[in-house]
Parts: C-alpha cells; structure tokens; sequence
C-alpha cells in the first residue's frame, strides 16, 4: 500500500493557481481559435452569439461562450465536429448516445499521447500506483474508452498491465493469484463482486497482493468506498486497501480526466487540459465553489474534437484549496447525481430515451414500458414491455420471439443484456405528466 | 370449427382466479382448460360454452385471443392417442399443442392445435382414420 505521495508531472501538478490560469487563458484561447476556424458548428454559434476569441481577455470570458451539450455531437454525427481531418486521426471511440446513435470522439497523436495518456498516467500515480506494480485492467476494452485509457496509463508509468477487460470473473481471481495482481482498475460494483467471491472461495489471503483499487465509470458514494476497502482489507495480505475513484467521459478524452490522491478528498482535475466549471443547470449560468452544479470542461489542449464549455450533466462541486498531496489543481467533489436521466449500468451509460428508441422501432410494442434498475451485487436491468391486443397471440414461441427480438435489439444499442418481461396491458402504472419510466432500485453506487 | 379461448395471464397471484370470476359471473361454463407458463407469464387456454361472450366478458381485463383449434374423439383404449399422433405425423401435420378433458358420457375428448393451413388436412386424415371430429356446438354443450 503506497502512502507515499508520488507524481507523475511535478511542475505542472503543483504550479502556482495564478501560473496555471496564465496557461489556461493561453489555452482556452487557442482552443477557442481551433474552434473558429476548423469546426463549421462553432463558427456558426460564436457568430450567433457575436463573439470572436479574439474577445477572450481574462478567464472570466469563458462565460460568454456557448455551452455545449450531447445532442451538438449527435447532431453533427459521426464526424461533424472533428477538427481535423481524417488523415490526422489516429483513434476513434464511441459512447452512448441518447437514441440509436452512439456519440462518437476522435483523436489525434497529439491528444492520446499528449493529452489522454499523459492525464492517465498522472491519475494513476495519483492513485498510489508505480512502476513495479501489477495492474490487472478489468475496464473493458474497445469502442468504451475505459480498457485502452487505463491501459496506456499503465504503460505510461511502468507498470505492468494485464488487459483483462471487463467481466470472467473466474479468470480475474486466478490471475490475483497467479501474477500477484498488485492493483486493480474496475468499476466499483465488479470491485465488489470480485472481492465477495474471493471471500466465498476462501483463498489463502497470502496470495491477494492487491493494495489499491482505481474505480470507476460508475457513480459511488464514500459508503461504498468503505465497504470496499474493508472487502478486499479482509482478504488480501496486507488487511489494507485504497479505494481511489477516476472520473472521465469520453467526450472530453475517457478516463483520468480527474482522479483521486490517496487523500480521498476529492478527485483532481487535470486543469492545464481541462478547463472545468460548474453551471446551474437550469439557468446556465456559473455556480461559486463550493455549490453544486452540472461539471462543464473546455478540452483546451485536444486537436482531434476540441470541445468548448462540454456540459457533462453530472452535478458536483469545485474546491480550490491546495490539498494535502500538495497539489495545486481543483478538486470535484463525488458525482451526486445527474441533471438528466442518465443511468451507469455495469460501466456503460444509458439513456431511458436510448430504450424508448428501441422499443418504438419493434411493431406492435405499447408505448408503455417501465425500466428496472437492481443491483444484486452486479447490476441488472429490466425492461418490462406491455403487450397489445395486436402483439399477443396463442402462440408461446411468437411472444417468446417478441422478447427475443426486443433483448437483441436492446443489445444492439446499448451493448449490455437487458432482460424484457411482456406484461398485460394497464400493469405498468401510468402517471400524470411525465412518466416515471426509470426504478432503481440501487441502494448505493 | 372450435373456438378456443388463449388468455396472458401475468404471473402474479389470483389471475386465474379472475378469470374463473369473470366466467362464473357471466354463466360462461369452462368445458376445459390449460395453462402453459414461462417463469413471467403464462397462456391460459380455454374451451368454453360460449367464445364470443368469453372474449367479450374478459377483454375489458385481460388480453383475449381466440383460436381454431380441433376436437376429437379420443378411444378410450391402449393406444388411442398414439393413434392420433401416428396419423397426423405420416401426413405432415405438426401438432403445437394438445390437452384432453372428459366429456359427456365420460367420452375423453382431445383438443388439438395445429397450424391453421393444416387445418382442414388434418380434419381430413382423421376422418379418414375413423377418429370422430366433434361440432363445435356439442363441445360447448358438453
Ligand atoms: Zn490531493
């Protein structure tokens, strides 16, 4: 267990706030620029709003510019809003749309070597991890930006990494063992199913070496942090653990946008690429630190899609004090909420409206339709469908097809297994105004 | 033709119940009756002294659905289902489902599902056979 403070940038990690707003200003400038003369979609909002980057005086002007939301990506699908050619991409990853369409990011050399992995590898020092270590990845790989991100990180440093990608459980307990895994990087819902598993299978603790765990892509709560380190303190060899949470999207680059020191008081925002704000989410307009806000960032130093003001809908705070770990970058606060309906199951992002899609897209499936969220230990989704005078017949194997087709094509969008119940017309409670369409049912997360 | 009468019944408790409820309420009488389930719903399939009443009476509650299905004698003897099967099976006929009930004068009587294009076929090789196919209207007065 490394209680040691270690970093990966020293300079850059520790700079004094007003140096660093001198380079973000510098950035936010440039990248206001790229903006302007690369993406059409920018030319024409900045236009509209009567703003040049040229107007950029102080860091205060950020607040002229528009906001950027999800929908602008899906508008501008696949790759409307890259600013560079397709000859200058060297990476392409995807995320969950709102409907049928996935959200999709490119990267140049420059933003993965630069940007993306260089942020990785300072998350994962952050978190306590070093060369020496043996990194044991169960983030999945490929289109999620989760598996790759961590993964380069890991190299990045020096550590050893094993791509194990998400899920096998059996295989990521024999490899614990086998290859002495010293850290884990997972969501915190798999963390704790791994970790109960071990337990069950009372496997000689002397074996589990591991002694930091970099969790995320799902939102948890300090209760879970505890259950957590507790869990793999009881069975590995050391009776301690660091559960350390990292926070990203793929819109602004996937993991290590921000991470946790071993302070766990907040996680670090990576400020010299990632401009960060919090808005008020009804009126758009900036929160003080300290108050709740949607988190906004502006990618000042990405080539590939550079985005201005990114709207990530999640609701946290901003803390500017120095932390303890020395470092001068804002802290957000654990993600509390979002202010939409957004949903992080098993890792992956979903969208009520992603299932509507689906659903309206099958003949003769009501309109009706109720998602389940549960998490027995790993999470599950339920999706119940009523059925109509037009979709029932007698035949068994015609309904069990309907739920056949409707799992595939759910599958399909959102890339996790939903299971569908048919149920009888008027089951599915109805509501004034807006339907309440979501259950979780998650106690914690 | 018989008219069957297939209900989705959620798998929740009393559901039957409010069937039989409705049914006994309307003097509907259940001639015969099966249920087949998955683990969330099941199809309750019924014959019934009046089909259209049935389908009248519980659409309002549940989703209703008739069926043309086929009634036979069923000889009370060693072999007699296997007869049945035997026949339909040599001709092309695929059965989907089948369930029995006692009738009148303690006849057994089958009730066969087959696919509406073999339908007639199936009448046909059965009659042939000499397996007694019964009117719909002594069924729903049995
Ligand atoms: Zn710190």
């Amino acid at each position: 267990m490394s209680d040691q403070v270690r970093y990966w940038a020293k300079e850059i990690e520790t700079m004094p706030r007003a140096q660093l707003q001198d380079l973000q200003l510098r950035r936010f400038k440039e990248l206001a620029t790229r903006c302007y003369t690369k993406v059409r979609h920018y030319k024409q909002k900045f236009t509209d709003m009567k703003i040049t980057p040229d107007d950029i005086k102080t860091l205060d002007d950020v607040k002229k510019f528009p906001i950027t939301v999800k929908a602008d990506l899906r508008d501008n699908y696949p790759f409307g809003l890259f600013a560079e050619p397709m000859e200058n991409i060297v990476r392409i990853h995807a995320s969950s749309g709102t409907t049928g369409k996935p959200t999709v990011v490119g990267y140049t050399k420059h933003d993965v070597d630069d940007v993306w992995t260089e942020t990785m590898a300072r998350s994962l020092v952050c978190a306590g991890v070093w060369r020496g270590d043996v990194v044991q990845n169960a983030y999945g790989y490929g289109l999620f930006t989760g598996g790759l991100g961590a993964h380069f990180g890991c190299e990045r440093i020096g550590a050893a990494v094993i791509p194990m990608s998400g899920g096998n459980t059996e295989r990521q307990i024999m490899l614990f063992q086998d290859f002495g895994s010293t850290v884990l990087t997972a969501t915190p819902s798999f963390a704790a199913y791994l970790a109960e598993i071990i337990k069950q299978q009372k496997i000689d603790r002397k074996l589990i070496k591991l002694h930091t765990g970099v969790f995320g892509a799902e939102f948890w709560t300090e209760k879970m942090r505890e259950k957590l380190e507790t869990a793999f303190a009881e069975v590995n060899a050391t009776g301690k653990f660091n559960a350390i949470d990292i926070y990203g999207l793929s819109e602004i680059e996937g993991p290590g946008v921000s991470n946790e020191c071993i302070f766990k008081k907040g996680n670090h925002i990576w400020e010299d690429h990632f401009l960060a704000e919090t808005i008020d989410p009804k009126t758009g307009e900036p929160t003080a630190p300290g108050e709740p806000g949607e988190l906004v960032f502006s990618t000042i130093t990405k080539e590939g899609i550079p985005l201005v003001r990114y709207t990530t809908k999640d609701i946290t705070s901003l803390n500017y004090e120095k932390c303890d770990c020395g470092r001068t970058h804002v802290r957000h606060a654990k993600i509390t909420g979002r202010s939409d309906d957004m949903m992080k199951i098993k890792g992956i992002n979903v969208f009520p409206s992603q299932i509507e899609y689906v659903l309206m897209k099958i003949p003769g499936v009501a309109e009706h339709y109720e998602i389940i969220v549960e998490r027995d230990i790993l999470d599950k989704i339920k999706v119940r469908v009523e059925l109509t005078p037009k979709t029932f017949s007698d035949s068994m194997a015609e309904l069990e097809n309907l739920k056949r087709t409707i799992e595939k094509e759910l599958y399909t969008t959102l890339q996790i297994n939903v299971a569908v119940e048919l149920v009888a017309p008027n089951t599915i409670p109805r509501s004034i105004g807006k339907a309440k369409r979501v259950i979780d049912m998650r106690k914690e997360g | 033709m018989v008219t069957q009468i297939s209900i989705f019944l959620p798998n929740r408790p009393n559901q039957l119940a409010k069937v039989t409820g409705i049914l006994m309420k309307e003097k509907v009488n259940i001639r015969a009756l099966t249920v087949s389930e998955t683990s969330d719903y099941g199809i309750l399939r019924m014959i019934v002294s009046d089909p259209d009443k049935a389908q009248k009476v519980l659409q309002g509650s549940f989703l209703v659905d008739q069926t043309d299905v086929i009634a036979c004698a069923l000889k009370d003897a060693p072999g007699g289902l296997n007869e049945i099967a035997t026949v339909l099976g040599d001709s092309g006929v695929n059965i989907e489902y089948l369930y029995a009930f006692v009738g009148k004068a303690t006849q057994a009587v089958l009730i066969l599902r087959v696919e509406n294009q073999m339908r007639s076929k199936a009448i046909d090789v059965l009659g042939n056979a000499g397996v007694r196919i019964y009117d719909p209207e002594e069924i729903y007065s049995m």
